[in-house]
């Protein structure tokens, strides 16, 4: 290594030490000790105990932890495909040449914005049975009896599903800012060979903006498997029959209301497995649909 | 046909608009009711008041029972009496000569603020939070960001690639030993463990700046290094103020992020005067949900509002910003 290389390792490495001191502290040794505990009985105030794959058994038989899981796999196989489908379709909406255009995006945009727990409170509301604004719209249409959203276990994921879609605007300004970057020219010479709309947008549009298409399927699967202040600010410990019990929630509820620390832990390893497996399949299965205009 | 299509086009832009807008103006419709509006059949969106004529005036009045006039059986009689004086006789009338006016009661607004008991320590607590986050998060990521694109040196491609793997490292994961961490140095009850972590720089926000910092030419800093200038010198005084959009996105999405947070503050605080408004928000549903709706509908506007607002000013930051996280990923 030559001075000026070692001068150079040496102020980089300065610049870069936040970085690696909050990596050391609150990625690497959180990630070891997790793993640890995740072999061990803990519940913080005693020593930790270890019991090798004890935690890990005890899942396969735990009916609620099965449960969570279910919850989380529906909620996340409708959410993430609707929510995509959706903005999707919004930003190409707000991509023509429309008057307005970025009242419009300010519109759909906003409620992404909404905290979270400010949002469940609205829609707690919104879906209450007697009262709320839904069940009175459904009322109007001549449904007599419109579900109790929160308190009928068969409709309190189909909420959170509708809820989730109503946040969806952050995705489409990733969309519309994708939509801006397809050359205008190739729908120009489209035009010329007479395709039909939906040809483009399946020819053109969607090819060319397969790689934010893919980061939006990453970022969904990571994010929908997670969610976790939704349905525990709306409806407590899991709602009625457990039947929004989702996995986060239940990581959560073993950690610091049952004080399962290592069981805790365990799940949230596994979490972490199903997050990869997942990512790794959705890469693998859309690699050969994605254009890289680079190459 | 084209007209057809640009009548379908802007009828689902505005009916998707109307969808999205609702809730919200639904919200604060309801904040501004009084409660027995807020559980009236059918619901009415704007606020109002009953005026009747008594003694020759018209003043507002409560609404009693509907009663029976045999006279005119056709027309419903209803009993009311002045709202400013709750001690006088009901007296009937004719439940047609009643008028609404729309009323907005903005006082709900203060006594929501009064019924979370706390409502000033929230919202103090958030703001400290939010300062030192975004302060932390913007010095630290940017530090850590100029060490990973403006200075060579050996191996830092492949650190970055540590970098960028830790995002995929769900929350839960750490969750628990993070706690341990906290509650060992008696962190626990305090609002430290919440930002303390901000000024070591998380790697997403180091990503994002890190593709900002790229796009300066590098013959700047050569320039700046030739002419004697000391290495933080050019990452301070000539980097920095370039980077002033990008920096702002990160602080913007710090301050939502930490508005916003619910999991932290649920985990980390135990005293109701050292909650967040999240928190404190959550914790007020738990205690009179259900009930008091015009209440909580204020209290959820106020804890909205700001970040409404701080779009409108910011509005040009946000786009830039998001579409950047999209773009370069």
């Amino acid at each position: 290594m030559t001075r000026g290389e070692r001068h150079n390792l040496r102020t980089g490495l300065a610049f870069v030490s936040p970085w690696i001191i909050g990596f050391l502290t609150f990625t690497l040794y959180p990630v070891g000790v997790s793993l640890y505990y995740s072999l061990c009985d803990y519940d913080v105030l005693s020593t930790p105990i270890w019991v090798g794959a004890l935690n890990y058994r005890d899942m396969l038989t735990d009916e609620i932890f099965w449960k969570s899981l279910r919850n989380t796999f529906y909620f996340a196989a409708f959410s993430l495909p609707l929510g995509m489908v959706v903005s999707l379709l919004t930003a190409i909406l707000l991509n023509q040449s429309i008057k307005g255009r970025s009242l419009f995006r300010a519109i759909f945009f906003i409620p992404s914005l909404v905290p979270v727990v400010a949002g469940a409170m609205v829609w707690i509301w919104i879906l209450n049975g007697n009262f709320g604004l839904l069940n009175h719209a459904l009322r109007q249409l001549g449904i007599t009896h419109p579900p109790q959203w929160l308190s009928d276990p068969a409709w309190t994921k189909p909420s959170l599903i509708l809820m989730s879609l109503w946040g969806v605007g952050n995705t489409v300004v990733i969309y519309l800012a994708a939509l801006q970057d397809v050359p205008r020219s190739l729908y120009e010479s489209a035009d010329i060979d007479g395709a039909s709309s939906i040809r483009k947008l399946w020819n053109i549009t969607i090819p060319l903006i397969s790689p934010v298409i893919y980061f939006n399927l990453i970022m969904g699967i990571i994010g929908s498997l997670q969610v976790f202040a939704q349905p525990f600010v709306m409806l407590g410990g899991g709602g009625p029959n457990r039947s929004a019990l989702f996995y986060a929630v239940y990581i959560y509820q073993n950690a610091f209301d049952y004080r399962l620390m290592g069981y805790a832990c365990a799940m949230a390893w596994v979490l972490f497995l199903i997050v990869l497996l997942l990512t790794w399949i959705a890469t693998r299965s859309t690699r050969h649909l994605i254009y890289y205009a680079g190459e | 046909m084209k007209q057809l299509k640009q009548i379908i086009l802007y009828g689902l832009l505005l009916g998707g608009s109307a969808l999205f807008l609702l809730p919200l103006i639904w919200m604060l419709s309801t904040a501004l009711k009084p409660i027995e509006q807020t559980m009236s059949m059918p619901p009415t969106w704007m606020p109002y008041r009953l005026y009747a004529e008594w003694d020759g005036d018209d003043i507002p009045v409560v609404l009693g029972e509907t009663v029976e006039r045999p006279t005119d059986a056709s027309e419903p009689w209803v009993l009311v009496r002045p709202e400013s004086d709750p001690t006088a006789a009901w007296r009937p009338i004719q439940a047609s000569t009643l008028t609404k006016r729309p009323a907005p009661r903005w006082m709900n607004f203060i006594n929501a603020v009064k019924a979370m008991k706390h409502f000033g320590l929230y919202l103090k607590n958030t703001v400290i939070l939010c300062v030192l986050t975004v302060v932390g998060t913007v010095l630290s990521s940017a530090l850590a960001a100029y060490g990973f694109s403006r200075i060579d040196w050996r191996g830092r491609n492949k650190v970055f690639l540590i970098a960028l793997a830790t995002m995929m490292i769900p929350f839960p994961v750490v969750m628990v030993p993070l706690y341990c961490l906290y509650r060992s140095l008696g962190w626990i009850g305090t609002l430290r463990p919440l930002w303390v972590g901000s000024f070591f720089a998380g790697a997403f926000n180091v990503f994002l700046l890190r593709q900002f910092f790229m796009s300066i030419p590098k013959d700047l800093s050569d320039a700046a290094r030739i002419d004697g200038c000391g290495e933080f010198r050019i990452f301070w005084q000539i980097i920095m103020p370039l980077c002033r959009p990008a920096l702002m996105v990160v602080g913007l999405f710090q301050f939502m992020a930490t508005w916003n947070d619910f999991l932290g503050p649920l985990i980390y605080l135990t005293d109701q005067k050292d909650f967040t408004l999240a928190l404190g928000l959550q914790f007020f549903q738990s205690q009179h949900g259900g009930t008091e709706w015009n209440y909580l509908m204020a209290a959820s506007t106020l804890v909205i509002l700001p970040i409404i607002i701080i779009f409108f000013i910011a509005q040009k930051s946000f786009v830039e910003g998001i579409s950047m996280t999209g773009l370069k990923g």
